[in-house]
């Protein structure tokens, strides 16, 4: 049933519905309204026998939910931005260990400045931990990842992060359809961990490993995690049959107009909807969302865009130094094929991605390389103008040296 | 099997040994019956004091659990020297997650245990000094602070020995690392009083804290037994010699242990909830002198002119200690009000 919901509010039953047994969580804007509403309910008893743990920093968080989840609970937290960096170390350990964590990440910006609103920098700096990534394009699709990303986490043995845009979706009030009990019973079994901590049945997990067999170690943990496409394919089909809703039916990458456009825009999360409503009144123009972002479904994206004459990747994040993340990544699932692939910077630290900007900017004769959408030019060009008037500080600190240099000499 | 009369006992000079005893009064180590939940094959230096406190901790707990144990550890030597792969010296449920984290994810395997109704299985989380007082210390005291039921024990040998001895929060005023070279008008590490965990422990009100070495096994498995009996955050903070940090001879790390203890250095002592319940007193105490000069780390305090002020310094140290914890038998009990 289909109710008015905050997507947070429908993120938290959603997971309330996948049976956690233990909960680690730490507050942080835009995360917090997920883990206040688990915390409540287990507070209530509606969880039992789960447990929530309120502890001291993301790295206890995300620490905390390795020791369950191999200890045979299934395990959840959320996190944002400063809150994934900080737990950095314990996110690529829990991929090596293969936990089975969920975790959702609420994007936001990474300071500084410090900002609290979204773009997708967060989850992109740590998209090579070994985590399966699923970015959400909406709130229904944000609510039914989490049932998706349980299985597909327990089946493989692999975390995975459920990227869901900070404040643009997780604070947004939408009619949202929260999977009953029951279907979700039917699609998550219980969870059965491949490794677990049990004086019946002793073993050692978290070895050291040294240069005979960690190339064997990455290479199964790599392969394991390719596996991860067409078992999310399986699984989303059976869980859009068990709702009974095929247009809830998750992909890797979602084609919208895409195959045999002539422009292609290429996207993750939120700004789907956005992108979907300009175009429909583009000739030739469709859109890619890609959901499954870790491991890329390089093939998948191959096939949509092979006749494309221009694609354009929307990023909401920027490496510095080298522009686009997503766009190398396309680029490389292109290899050999000649056609341009523009990027577009868009979105950083909450700047809204309007219709009005998108049109003009696909309606452009030629895009350059690189593109900062809305980019405000008097800004920029103040801030460099009064940088050129600036003292360069090597020269002060020259001067400074000689002041104090001569003042030694003196004394 | 029956048992063996005697394979194994405490060693040291004024040590009552287990073949005076009965044999139930006897110690864990001594039994043929003991678990060796760490076994023999692993990379330890010789004499390395750190192995055979882990292994003395987890037989007793293994055996006051009945078995029912579950162990996390901290990276550092005691990580590294038993488990290269492919192999493992353990023989209890053993993970390794990280240096830091050991104490948030035995919070987790504990939480895991509850959700699960698995109680009866008991959780005891250990790592170094490094990874208890420095870089793990936010994720322990959040451990204590939330009331969660494991048992943490420190191998405290000083420095970051895995490394190649660097100081660390826990190393003495004065002792020798690769960071603080004994060069310099105040050789050594910085002088003061150091990361005082077992104290810090207490301000967290927690059920037990307690202290011990290698040296006194009766002792430092009652701790473990006393420790195992309790529910609730624990924490057990053992002295390990280390003779390569300490440029001590492998055979002297029991003695070593002892010595450190008898100067007043090292304050053996049990506290619950906040509050100091027993000393082992010091007898016959020596001069922190004795207990220095056998250790390399400790060199430049007896070169030539020998610094004798900064070993004053250190005496000051064993003697507050002395006094703090009434580690003196013969101390005069100070009556209130007088
Ligand atoms: C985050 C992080 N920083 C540094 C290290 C390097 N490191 C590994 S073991 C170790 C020293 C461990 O010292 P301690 O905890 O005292 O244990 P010991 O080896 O002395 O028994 C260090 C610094 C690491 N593994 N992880
Ligand atoms: S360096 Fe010290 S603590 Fe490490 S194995 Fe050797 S003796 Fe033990
Ligand atoms: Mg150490």
């Amino acid at each position: 049933m289909r109710r008015q919901l905050e997507g947070s509010r429908a993120i938290a039953e959603t997971v309330a519905c996948c049976r956690p047994g233990v909960i680690p969580a730490y507050p942080i804007t835009p995360q917090t309204h997920i883990v206040e509403a688990l915390g409540t309910m287990v507070r209530k008893g509606q969880l039992a026998p789960c447990r929530f743990l309120t502890v001291e920093s993301e790295f206890a968080a995300m620490s905390a939910a390795i020791g369950a989840s191999l200890t045979g609970s299934r395990a959840y937290t959320a996190t944002s931005s400063q809150g994934l960096l900080y737990m950095t170390e314990a996110v690529f350990n829990a991929a090596g260990l293969g936990a089975p964590i969920v975790m959702t990440v609420a994007n936001r910006a990474i300071g500084a400045p410090i900002n609290i609103w979204n773009d997708q920098s967060d989850s992109m700096a740590l998209r090579d931990s070994g985590w399966i990534q699923l970015h959400a394009p909406d709130n229904q699709a944000a609510a039914d990842l989490h049932v998706l990303a349980f299985r597909l986490a327990e089946e493989l043995s692999v975390p995975v992060m459920v990227c869901v845009d900070g404040f643009v979706l997780t604070h947004a009030f939408e009619p949202i359809d929260v999977p009953e009990q029951e279907i979700v019973d039917a699609v998550l079994p219980p969870y059965r961990p491949r490794q677990v901590l049990d004086p019946d049945d002793p073993v050692t997990i978290g070895a050291m490993v040294g240069p005979e067999a960690f190339t064997e170690v990455r290479y199964l943990a790599d392969r394991r995690l390719r596996s991860a496409p067409p078992a999310f394919e399986r699984i989303a089909a059976e869980f859009a049959e068990a709702v009974g809703a095929p247009q809830r039916r998750a992909r890797c990458v979602q084609d919208y107009r895409a195959t045999g456009a002539d422009t292609v825009v290429v996207a993750l999360g939120s700004v789907t909807g956005t992108l979907r409503d300009v175009v429909d009144s583009i000739d030739g123009v469709g859109v890619l969302t890609i959901t499954m972002y870790r491991p890329f479904p390089a093939e998948e994206i191959r096939a949509v865009l092979v006749g494309a004459r221009r694609i354009v990747v929307l990023e909401r994040a920027l490496a510095p130094g080298a522009s686009g993340i997503v766009t190398s990544d396309v680029r490389s699932a292109l290899a050999g094929l000649d056609v341009p692939v523009q990027t577009v910077i868009a979105g950083l630290g909450g700047r809204p991605i309007g219709a009005a900007s998108l049109r003009e900017l696909l309606a452009r004769p030629g895009l350059e390389d690189v593109t900062f959408l809305d980019l405000r030019e008097d800004v920029i060009d103040r801030e460099l103008g009064r940088e050129t008037v600036r003292e360069p500080i090597a020269e002060r600190d020259g001067e400074a040296a000689v002041e104090s240099a001569g003042e030694r000499a003196g004394a | 099997m029956p048992a063996q009369s005697v394979k194994f006992y405490q060693v040291g000079s004024r040590a009552v040994g287990n073949r005076l005893l009965d044999a139930e009064l006897r110690t864990e180590q001594s039994s043929a019956e003991r678990r060796n939940s760490i076994t023999s094959g692993h990379r330890a230096c010789q004499g390395c004091g750190e192995a055979l406190g882990a292994r003395y901790v987890l037989d007793t707990a293994e055996r006051v659990t009945g078995g029912r144990l579950v162990t996390v550890n901290a990276t550092g030597c005691l990580e590294v020297f038993s488990t290269p792969y492919p192999e493992s010296a353990w023989q209890v449920p053993w993970l390794h997650s990280l240096f830091a984290n050991t104490a948030s994810v035995a919070s987790g395997v504990a939480a895991a245990l509850e959700a699960q109704g698995r109680t009866d299985v008991r959780v005891l989380a250990q790592g170094g000094d490094g990874g208890t007082v420095d870089i793990g210390f936010a994720c322990l005291s959040g451990m204590f602070e939330r009331g969660d039921d494991v048992l943490f024990v420190c191998y405290d040998n000083e420095a970051y020995m895995n490394t190649g001895v660097q100081r660390s929060g826990a190393t003495p005023a004065y002792a020798r690392t690769a960071t603080t070279e004994a060069v310099g008008p105040i050789p050594g590490s910085r002088p003061g009083q150091g990361k005082d965990l077992p104290r810090i422990a207490m301000a967290h009100e927690i059920p037990y804290v307690a202290t011990a070495t290698v040296a006194e096994l009766r002792d430092l498995e009652a701790k473990v037994e006393r420790a195992m009996s309790m529910r609730g955050p624990r924490y057990l903070h053992v002295l390990v010699p280390c003779p390569l940090g300490w440029g001590s001879a492998p055979a002297e790390t029991v003695h070593l242990a002892r010595l450190a203890q008898r100067s007043g250095l090292f304050p053996v002592f049990e506290a619950e909830h906040g509050e100091v319940t027993s000393v082992l007193p010091i007898r016959d105490r020596i001069p922190v002198e004795e207990y220095l000069r056998p250790q390399r780390r400790y060199a430049h305090l007896f070169a030539d002119p020998p610094r004798t002020d900064l070993i004053e310094r250190i005496q000051q140290i064993a003697d507050r200690n002395v006094a703090r914890y009434h580690l003196d038998p013969h101390e005069i009990p100070h009556e209130e009000g007088a």
